[in-house]
């Protein structure tokens, strides 16, 4: 990946962000915290990894996504906005009555999106069935989901992961988001799910830790999942929740909450701030 | 008199789900080790490659149902109805019925002809489940004939079907020559205006027997087949309501939730009748020969004809 690459991928993740806040602050609700740690990544898969046409949402052979965290759909959506799968002008009508853009994902009205999710722990299931049907049909389709770090407590997770094991799921890449933080505090008080690293490999997992901000570490990442034979891969990113936002950074109170007014203004000017920055960088 | 053939309809399950196969390539089934039960395993047998055991996890394997069927297979995900409608209930509910997922969940082991395993097998609550969501078609079908008519029928139907077969081998009733079969539609079995007895799976024999009996003493019962259980057939309950003035309705299932309450509600709003519902009422099944337990439970063609007399004393 070259500098420019790189570059052009942050100033993405940077509109990825604001079209989080301005989603949720004209939701009046919604998660943000999630959606920014998650930022980048979304941001990756959307303008790197994945072969998707947002012209063509539903072509057959296209890789899918399946946010198995659905809460973050702040962040799908200004991801899809922003590549160009419907107006970034629409981020804000999210959560609002008869908006196309409901409070989590839904694959019947929002072009782009995969499946419909946000009761947790279900996501990773119906993509691990996505990725069996393909290798039953030989089709050469990557299957990404997306889940958290709370959301692993979901026995219906490890169901998941023993079925995409046992069917040698190899297209299947489940990346989790350890973000250390779900709505009642730090994962590791709430309940623990570390070591996630070793229950992984025990589950027969081609196992990859990254830092989930960097968009080297994830161009290796899935170098890695595509070039692995005979078992799927799990990318475990550590983010920083809230990140791209002062007052939000590691604070559990923004994980499902969203900006006021004066907030907004906050924030906004942050991430305008880094835009402008990355943007001059760029030249 | 000939023997009366009887088949278990996960048996038929088992055998049309070959015949699709063998029409179909898009069929896929999906099992939570319990194949040789829910007789899946006579698919595994013809189509390996396209049987896929799930291990004992029901609530990833209807989830994974719902992922296959977006890559445009038709998947049919079969356990037993406790699990498939009840433990993976929420999957079934947000994983296929909200985005309208084009899944037929194969559930066998309904009702507590189950017999022997008791009331921690026997599902009564499954009816009222899948009733309760949205675009879900739910079929209980009443003999062989019929089984494998509604699987097929459920390959054919574009969204979400729930099918729920018995353990138990009961009676062929339907004559498969003649036998026409459409969701959504309800059969009338015999003529009569003076009660109608309206039924669903294997007490739809039971209701025949009734009406045999009633008729011996000048009683023109008139029994009707509700396959389709959602969307309801208001026409053929409306009439048959008009037409004889009292119903009885009859079902393997708890009394709340199921076939009767949906004629309840039906009748209520646009044509009161006087209605008793048969069914299991409000308790726990348990162990025991599963035509003892029918018979106990009151799920038996002597009761249906007790009920008919007393409510036309």
């Amino acid at each position: 990946m070259t500098n420019q690459e790189k570059k052009a991928l942050a100033v993405m993740a940077c509109k990825v962000r604001m079209g989080v806040i301005e989603s949720t602050h004209g939701a009046k609700a919604g998660h943000p915290g999630g959606s920014l740690s998650a930022a980048d990544m979304f941001t990756y898969l959307y303008n790197k990894e994945m072969r998707i046409d947002p012209a063509n949402p539903k072509a057959e052979g296209r890789d899918r996504f399946v946010l198995s965290k659905g809460h973050t759909a702040p962040g799908l959506y200004s991801t899809l906005a922003n590549r160009g799968f419907f107006p970034v002008e629409d981020l804000p009508t999210l959560r609002h009555i008869d908006s196309y853009l409901q409070g989590h994902p839904n694959m019947v009205t929002v072009p782009g999106v995969d499946m419909s999710t946000g009761s947790l722990g279900q996501g990773v299931s119906v993509a691990a069935g996505m990725a069996k049907a393909a290798k039953f049909q030989q089709r050469d389709v990557n299957v990404y989901t997306l889940l958290g770090d709370g959301e692993i407590a979901e026995g219906e997770v490890w169901e998941a992961f023993l079925f995409a094991a046992h069917y040698k799921l190899d297209n299947f890449c489940a990346i989790i988001d350890l973000n250390g933080l779900q709505i009642d505090g730090r994962t590791c008080d709430v309940m623990n799910t570390a070591p996630v690293s070793d229950k992984m490999a025990a589950f027969g997992f081609n196992v990859i830790e990254i830092d989930g901000h960097s968009f080297d570490d994830m161009e290796a990442a899935f170098a890695a999942f595509k070039a692995c034979e005979g078992k799927p891969t799990a990318i475990l990113m550590k983010t920083t929740k809230g990140k791209g936002v002062s007052y939000m950074t590691n604070s559990v109170d923004w994980h499902g909450k969203a900006p006021n007014d004066a907030e907004y203004e906050v924030a906004m000017g942050e991430l305008r701030a880094q835009l402008a920055e990355l943007e001059a960088a760029n030249e | 008199m000939s023997e009366i053939k009887k088949v278990a309809t996960r048996e038929s399950y088992g055998k049309a789900l070959v015949e699709l196969g063998k029409e179909h390539e898009d069929v896929v089934v999906l099992d939570a080790d319990l194949a040789a039960a829910t007789k899946t395993s006579t698919f595994r047998k013809a189509f390996p490659e396209r049987h896929f055991d799930c291990g004992i996890a029901e609530c990833n394997m209807i989830a994974a149902a719902a992922g296959m069927s977006t890559m445009g297979l038709v998947p049919f995900a079969s356990s037993f109805a406790m699990f498939a409608a009840g433990r993976a209930f929420e999957q079934v509910r947000n994983s296929i019925g909200y985005p309208q997922l084009n899944v037929k969940i194969g559930a066998t082991h309904g009702g507590i002809s189950v017999g022997e395993d008791g009331a921690s097998h026997q599902c009564c609550e499954d009816f009222a489940l899948m009733r309760s969501i949205p675009g879900m078609v739910v079929l209980c079908p009443s003999d062989d004939v019929e089984a494998r008519a509604a699987v097929k029928a459920a390959y054919y139907h574009q969204g979400p079907v729930y099918l729920r077969f018995g353990r138990l081998a009961i009676p062929v009733f339907h004559d498969e020559e003649t036998f026409k079969f459409e969701i959504g539609k309800g059969e009338q079995l015999t003529e009569g205006s003076d009660i109608a007895i309206i039924a669903t799976g294997l007490m739809v024999d039971e209701a025949r027997k009734a009406a045999e009996a009633l008729k011996a003493e000048g009683i023109a019962a008139r029994v009707i087949n509700i396959c389709t259980i959602k969307p309801l057939d208001e026409e053929i309950i409306l009439k048959a309501a008009k037409e004889c003035g009292k119903v009885i309705t009859c079902e393997e299932h708890s009394i709340i939730g199921g076939l009767g309450e949906a004629v309840a509600a039906l009748l209520a709003e646009k044509h009161p009748t006087i209605m008793r519902r048969i069914g299991v009422n409000d308790e726990f099944g348990h162990s025991g020969p599963a035509w003892d337990l029918l018979k106990q439970f009151g799920l038996s063609a002597e009761n249906i004809a007790n009920v008919a007399r007393e409510m036309l004393k």
